[in-house]
């Protein structure tokens, strides 16, 4: 109980002096509310959004919906790629530097190219989440299996394992906490492009939602729409590191491989 | 009939790219015979090692073991590296198992063995351990109790105690001693310490470097079974001596 108290009390401290700035900010005298409404306004909006009319849960299904169908669907490619690539020495040589040229390219940029061709509904968006989630991840898989400690893999041939098991037993686990990294990173970069692929052609979905609120100027709504859009990624994130924790238990969550930035 | 050596090197050389590491090596390990190889560092002693275990093949000449050619790992040798190589993710006993394919692939029979084992290692409490709850000292035991699992007639060690502090490391060679004693097999064992080269071989081979090739081939008449109780004797100590100058001379 005290310990639990000890680890809340200071992030719930910060919190209510954000709120206590923001809304005096907003007070009296302060920033008019077509620019930024109270903090009061905008929990309002968020309870009649969720509760009173609950008129945003199909824009919040339909972003979880492409964002997971993407972030699993990438995720699996990006893997079963990985594996491929880290055990061939041809993948390596010819398509690797691609790889690596790909990763650096902001593919947000596509969002447009992808709506083209996959049309304005679920499709498109499902296809963007997963492109963006693929790179980070393919290529903390290769690194991550390319990472074994060498001597382990002497180690397990000298006992007649076959490459089979090597793979199975020995590089697998060993590069599954840099998998781990790559689907935290994954999990993030999903529900970003989800909300783009919203925000450049759709008629639903939370970034639908703050795109539209911008036309109409209801900045409430607007942040509301942020708020919920957080919310789902600090939970996303935190489901993640909590599955890393129990596969990956011999590994010191701090010291995976370091992932490009990806800048989305 | 007679019984071909444990481990014949026939002329055997190696080396890596713009570096030969091992040249015209040749010698016999009898069956149960101990062997200690002798070398500075860098001196190809690990090289000559997995040359013997199949996970190098030899530029020149050949490597037999029980009068066969090497052709890859093989389950009658058993191996110990310089570091426990234990998978994390898997506990003692899972990784005494491993030349099995784990609890899952093993026998009935290969269970009980490997829980034998870690007992004989002084382990039998801790079977259920990950090795990051083991000491250096436990965890090489867990290596030595892996390399047993299927009963190898031949047993290479290659500097398995070097990274361990002087007491777990002389302790270490008396548990290897009391297992080696129990079923006397060929083994060669790699090291750069004369101590414990004299404290556990029945023959000390020393390596001179660049190439690696044979500058002494020695016997070591001491009684088993070797206590810390022998080194203080003048026997040891007149070897041990005889063996240092020789190495000075090598090392120069």
């Amino acid at each position: 109980m005290r310990a639990a108290f000890a680890r809340f009390a200071p992030p719930l401290v910060t919190l209510v002096l954000i709120l206590g700035a923001w809304a005096l900010a907003t007070g009296p005298g302060g920033l008019p509310s077509y620019l930024l409404p109270g903090p009061w306004p905008v929990a309002l909006s968020l309870w009649n959004g969720l509760v009173g009319t609950g008129s945003f849960w199909p824009h919040i299904g339909f972003t979880l919906t492409s964002t997971l169908l993407g972030y699993v669907g990438g995720s699996v490619a990006a893997i079963i790629t990985g594996v491929a690539a880290a055990e061939s020495r041809l993948f390596e040589r010819f398509v690797y530097p691609y790889v690596v040229a790909v990763q650096a390219a902001p593919k947000v940029a596509l969002a447009p190219l992808i709506l083209v061709w996959f049309g304005f509904g679920l499709a498109s968006k499902v296809v963007l989440v997963a492109l963006i989630c693929f790179f980070p991840l393919l290529v903390n898989t290769i690194s991550g299996i390319r990472g074994t400690d060498p001597e382990l893999i002497e180690m397990a041939r000298s006992f007649s394992r076959s490459r089979g098991f090597v793979f199975l037993h020995v590089k697998l686990p060993a590069a599954a906490p840099a998998i781990f990294a790559g689907l935290q990173i994954g999990i993030v970069l999903a529900l970003i492009g989800a909300v783009v692929g919203e925000f450049v052609a759709s008629d639903r979905g939370v970034g639908y939602l703050i795109g539209s609120a911008t036309v109409n100027m209801s900045v409430t709504t607007m942040f509301a729409g942020v708020i919920v859009l957080a919310a789902f990624g600090m939970a996303g994130s935190a489901l993640v590191q909590r599955i890393q924790r129990r596969v990956v238990f011999w590994d010191n969550a701090e010291r995976h491989i370091v992932t490009p930035q990806e800048t989305a | 009939m007679t019984l071909p050596p444990a481990l014949r090197l026939r002329e055997v050389g190696f080396s890596f790219p713009g570096r030969t590491v091992l040249a015209g090596l040749s010698f016999d390990v009898a069956p149960g015979e101990f062997v200690a190889v002798l070398g500075p560092s860098g001196g190809g002693k690990s090289t000559l090692l997995r040359l013997i275990a199949g996970l190098l093949p030899p530029a020149a000449g050949q490597v037999l073991v029980q009068g066969t050619v090497v052709a890859g790992p093989r389950r009658d040798v058993g191996m110990v590296f310089q570091k426990p190589t234990l998978l994390p993710w898997r506990t003692a006993l899972d990784n005494v198992l491993l030349p099995a394919g784990f609890r899952r692939g093993a026998s009935a029979g290969e269970r009980t063995r490997a829980e034998a084992l870690l007992a004989a290692v002084g382990l039998g409490d801790s079977a259920g351990y990950y090795p990051a709850q083991l000491s250096g000292g436990m965890a090489q035991r867990v290596g030595l109790a892996r390399m047993l699992l299927h009963d190898p007639d031949l047993l290479l060690l290659d500097e398995p105690f070097a990274a361990l502090d002087a007491m777990t490391r002389e302790r270490m060679a008396l548990v290897l001693q009391k297992l080696w004693q129990e079923r006397p097999r060929a083994a060669v064992f790699v090291t750069h310490s004369i101590q414990e080269a004299l404290l556990l071989a029945d023959r000390v081979v020393v390596l001179a470097h660049s190439p690696g090739r044979i500058v002494a081939d020695w016997p070591v008449p001491l009684p088993r079974p070797r206590a810390p109780e022998t080194m203080a004797t003048p026997e040891f100590n007149a070897l041990a001596l005889k063996l240092r100058r020789l190495f000075d001379e090598v090392a120069a």
